[in-house]
């Protein structure tokens, strides 16, 4: 007997008989002979729990993963603290093993959570309204602008050239069907320039501009100043920003923008390697309606007692069909728990304290860093926890060098920008102590020698 | 009246919040100079108002939040076309092995060979059970699912240089399947079921031509029955050029028993959610990798994972590609609760979950078949859909029945879906649950059938030992209240 199933054969036997069938077999006579498989699957044998185990740990022993290795990537992921409460909170069978809300009285539980989730996100980016989640970072800013070209009935976004390139990616994926076209604003100093910005967002084409803070390069952009462009052109500001940082850095709304987006990792998902993510995403009241995904709502029940239900369900794809705001049904509500609890815990000061160590440590890494001989930053411009270094030698060599002393130095740009085939892009956040930034100083140094 | 399960509790948890609690800890800052890198102008001027609990606070808050909660460990979930089974708890402990949930996605590949190498082995895995020849592991849901695939069938059809605007789906089709295809940029066209929730070959033919892109099709259907003339339908879309996509929701019914690939489909997706046991989390994540056939191979979403030699890469050269649906490459850590499963079941495992899926779902057709009208008649696939109207005509709707459930103990079967049957009750009760289990569901099931003749007050008035009654939806809609406002 296989030990998730639970069906033993007598029982099999008996629910035949009840069936009036002679088999299983039989059971399943529509299915034509020329479509069945004619023999059995070729995969490996089942494996017994132990034997699996050992074969799953020497797969993730051949992983350079971050409690064995000093983690500086970023570049959308990043290694911050997850407190251990979460993971005993998330596993609660109640919540792990339930589905969508479609019965709220038998899901208050993750329907309440969802409504905290929704609160804080909101407050985070200084928005009215956040929904229930969306995929990742990269999907809530492709979904944020199919929802603007809706909302204004136009057909351009204008992308600073800050934003992550695999956002963007995703993006030009999502705009192919509508036929929305990006266009791009060039950052040459590492942020927006804001003139070249001015000239191509128009006032009759433009959905919206977005822009990401901080950006790919880890600068910060000028939110209130690239609001004032879209907003004279009659297009909406949508701008990404990582929740993490906003405990520190101001809050999105309130410089301005229509639509924040963001991936939500940072705030107590684990990186696993690049997913399950977080989508963040919020907006102004006066567009709710227009809004992809779930959204949760408080009301009252027969005696009047608050309750929370799935709201506004007319935007979606099982009711709206091929009309829906966007076609996401499942989000990320496990992983949104993640970031609820993460918050709660948190609070006020912890956020502020992430922030202001992650700022701080990165500062003092840029500054040891490039006191080395042919280091320097890239940019000019303000950064908060992430920096592109340019760099005297390969930066994949230095990648490759770097990794046998257990450090994980940066993400070469080489891939994602030609141009910038000389960076290395450096994220510190407050996990990162002062030795393992010496340590990644000195190594470094004898790397570029 | 039976008593509420749940002891009231209606906090939220910023009403727990006292200022200056605390329920972190971090070490010191231990490097010199504060945050003077981080001018003026870009700081936060108010701060956010965040709950200040302790850690305690916190976890007696979710704890009781979620025993507001039903969820597969805790009760029956005969949510049809969810595939509600038992998540196996070793899956949870290697998702979590150091080497995979601490990994960041932009480790060099010589760093990440281990995740690279699952990836790649359960591509093949999953290829081999669809009999699809290749996958790509990357979108996020069933849904994202849907767009990539259709998405390759558009490049592959503009490939060679054909403008076809037009995707066929059936009536009885999940509400992403339209959704997915609108954004893909076609114009979806719906086609007619028979009241056996099968297509209507006639009517599928008449819509044929050389307009069309593609057909989208659920197999099993939403009713849970096989399409008997399956491969007769892919060979009529090819032979007008049509490709044909299975939606594979349904895929936990045919595990080792039909391939969507031998059937003539060009693209399936799974739910990883469904089929291959990764918790539903509340509504996700989900993982919805796509299969495809070869002509599709040069339009998957990059990057994909390749294996040279004995080294595994991701290729991001692919010029064809539809681009990416993720900032990475997939929801990693549900990939490998996927593999965990595959690996623990075996190819004989598979079979039997598919075998047992199919009985147990017979079961309770044949045990409910008496006081309720079937959808369309047996044997069923994996799921088994039944319709309300006989309770109906006592004024008891199927989610009044749905309603009635909760105070019975169990969650509710899928309701009003799929939309060609009305008053529709979808139960689909897969192969992990007990016939004690099965036995249980339907002696309830019989009880509020009758109750719905004597005693249909009891219905209307259930659920009642829920934490909340039945909920105003109008209020919500109307007077949306989206966050607390203290």
């Amino acid at each position: 007997m296989q030990r998730y199933l639970a069906n033993t054969p007598a029982e099999q036997r008996a629910m035949l008989d009840t069936i009036g069938a002679p088999s299983i077999e039989a059971l399943l006579a529509r299915i034509p002979a020329k479509a069945r498989l004619p023999r059995a699957l070729d995969l490996p044998a089942a494996a017994a729990e132990l034997e699996l185990i050992r074969e799953m740990r020497a797969l993730a022993a051949a992983n350079a993963d971050v409690n064995g290795y000093a983690c500086f990537l970023g570049g959308g992921s990043y290694d911050h603290f997850v407190p251990g409460v979460i993971n005993h909170m998330i596993l609660r069978g109640e919540f792990f093993t339930a589905y969508t809300p479609y019965q709220p009285e038998a899901s208050q539980g993750t329907l309440r959570t969802i409504y905290e989730y929704q609160t804080m996100m909101a407050e985070l980016t200084g928005m009215d309204v956040a929904n229930a989640s969306i995929y990742d970072g990269a999907s809530s800013l492709a979904e944020a602008a199919l929802m603007a070209a809706a909302v204004t009935g136009r057909s351009d976004v204008v992308l600073a050239a800050g934003v992550n390139p695999l956002y963007r990616r995703v993006t030009q994926t999502y705009c192919d069907g509508p036929r929305i076209k990006l266009r791009t604003v060039a950052a040459p100093d590492g942020t927006i320039d804001l003139d070249a910005a001015r000239k191509l967002v128009d006032g009759t084409k433009t959905a919206a501009l977005v822009i990401q803070t901080p950006n790919f390069y880890g600068c910060l952009e000028d939110v209130a100043a690239a609001a004032e462009i879209a907003h004279a052109a009659g297009a909406l500001l949508v701008v990404a920003a990582d929740p993490v940082n906003l405990g520190v850095l101001e809050a999105p709304g309130r410089l301005g923008a229509d639509i924040v987006v963001g991936e939500g990792q940072g705030i107590g998902v684990p990186m696993s390697f690049g997913g399950p993510s977080l989508g963040v995403f919020a907006a102004k009241k006066a567009l709710v309606r227009r809004m992809p995904g779930r959204l949760v709502g408080a009301t009252v029940d027969l005696d009047g007692q608050r309750g929370f239900v799935l709201t506004l369900q007319t935007r979606e794809q099982h009711i709206r069909r091929a009309k829906a705001t966007s076609n996401i049904c499942t989000n990320v509500a496990l992983c949104a728990l993640m970031a609820t609890i993460y918050v709660a815990t948190m609070g006020t000061q912890g956020l502020i304290e992430v922030g202001e160590q992650s700022a701080a440590k990165a500062r003092y890494a840029a500054d040891r860093l490039t006191s080395i001989p042919g280091v320097s930053l890239r940019f000019p411009a303000p950064f908060f926890k992430e920096f592109a270094l340019k760099l005297p030698v390969s930066p994949d060599r230095v990648v490759g060098k770097l990794l046998k002393q257990r450090i994980l130095a940066g993400v070469p740009l080489k891939r994602f920008d030609r141009a910038l085939g000389d960076c290395l892009l450096v994220a510190v956040t407050e996990k990162r102590t002062r030795a393992e930034i010496d340590a990644f100083a000195d190594a470094l140094r004898k790397a570029v020698a | 009246m039976a008593h509420k399960a749940a002891p009231a509790y209606d906090k939220l948890v910023f009403e727990l919040s006292s200022p200056g609690r605390q329920g972190y800890a971090l070490p010191a800052n231990d490097v010199p100079g504060a945050a003077d890198g981080v001018p003026a102008k870009y700081r936060r001027t108010i701060p956010a108002a965040l709950p200040e609990v302790s850690e305690f606070d916190v976890v007696r808050h979710y704890s009781r939040l979620s025993r507001m909660n039903y969820g597969v460990d805790t009760h029956f979930y005969p949510l049809g076309s969810c595939t509600m089974k038992y998540n196996p708890k070793l899956n949870e402990d290697m998702a979590r092995l150091p080497g995979f949930i601490a990994l960041h996605p932009l480790a060099p590949d010589a760093a990440s060979q281990g995740a690279l190498t699952l990836m790649y082995e359960l591509g093949r895995m999953l290829s081999e059970i669809a009999g699809m020849d290749a996958v790509s592991l990357q979108p996020a849901a069933g849904a994202q699912g849907e767009l990539a695939g259709v998405l390759m069938i558009r490049a592959y059809h503009a490939s060679r240089g054909e403008k076809r605007t037009k995707v066929l789906i059936p009536d009885s089709a999940h509400g992403t399947n339209p959704a997915s295809t609108a954004l893909a940029g076609y114009e979806v066209i719906e086609v007619k079921s028979t009241r056996d929730g099968e297509v209507e070959i006639d009517d599928l033919a008449r819509h044929l031509d050389e307009t069309v892109a593609a057909f989208m099709i659920t197999v099993p259907n939403t009713l849970g029955n096989f399409e008997p003339r399956i491969i007769e339908i892919t060979n009529l879309c090819h032979s007008k050029g049509v490709q044909v996509y299975m939606d594979g929701a349904n895929l936990n019914a045919i595990l080792g028993i039909a391939r969507p690939g031998d059937l003539g489909f060009d693209v399936c997706h799974f739910n990883l959610h469904k089929t291959f046991t990764t918790p539903h989390g509340g509504g996700g994540p989900g993982a919805g990798p796509v299969g495809i056939k070869a002509h599709l191979e040069p339009f998957l979403p990059t990057p994909v994972v390749v294996k040279n030699g004995e080294v595994y890469a991701l290729d991001w050269k692919r010029p064809k590609s539809i681009g990416k649906l993720q900032a990475f490459w997939g929801n990693f850590g549900m990939l490998v609760r996927a593999y965990t499963y595959i690996r623990t079941m075996g190819p004989d495992g598979l079979r039997a979950v598919s075998d047992n899926a199919v009985l147990n779902a017979n079961y309770v057709m044949k045990r409910l078949e008496q006081d309720y009208d079937l959808a369309a008649p047996g044997p069923c696939m994996h799921e088994c859909v039944v319709s309300a109207r006989r309770q109906k005509k006592h004024g008891v709707t199927a989610m009044d029945i749905a309603k009635r459930l909760l105070d019975l103990g169990f969650y509710a079967p899928s309701t009003y879906f799929p939309l060609i049957v009305e008053e529709a009750l979808m139960i689909e009760p897969t192969e992990t649950e007990s016939k004690q289990t099965l036995d249980a569901f339907c002696d309830a099931m019989i009880q509020i059938a009758r109750e719905a003749e004597r005693a249909p007050d009891l219905v209307h008035e259930a659920p009642v030992t829920t934490p909340v009654r039945r909920l105003d939806q109008t209020k919500a809609a109307r007077e949306p209240d989206l966050k607390w406002t203290g």
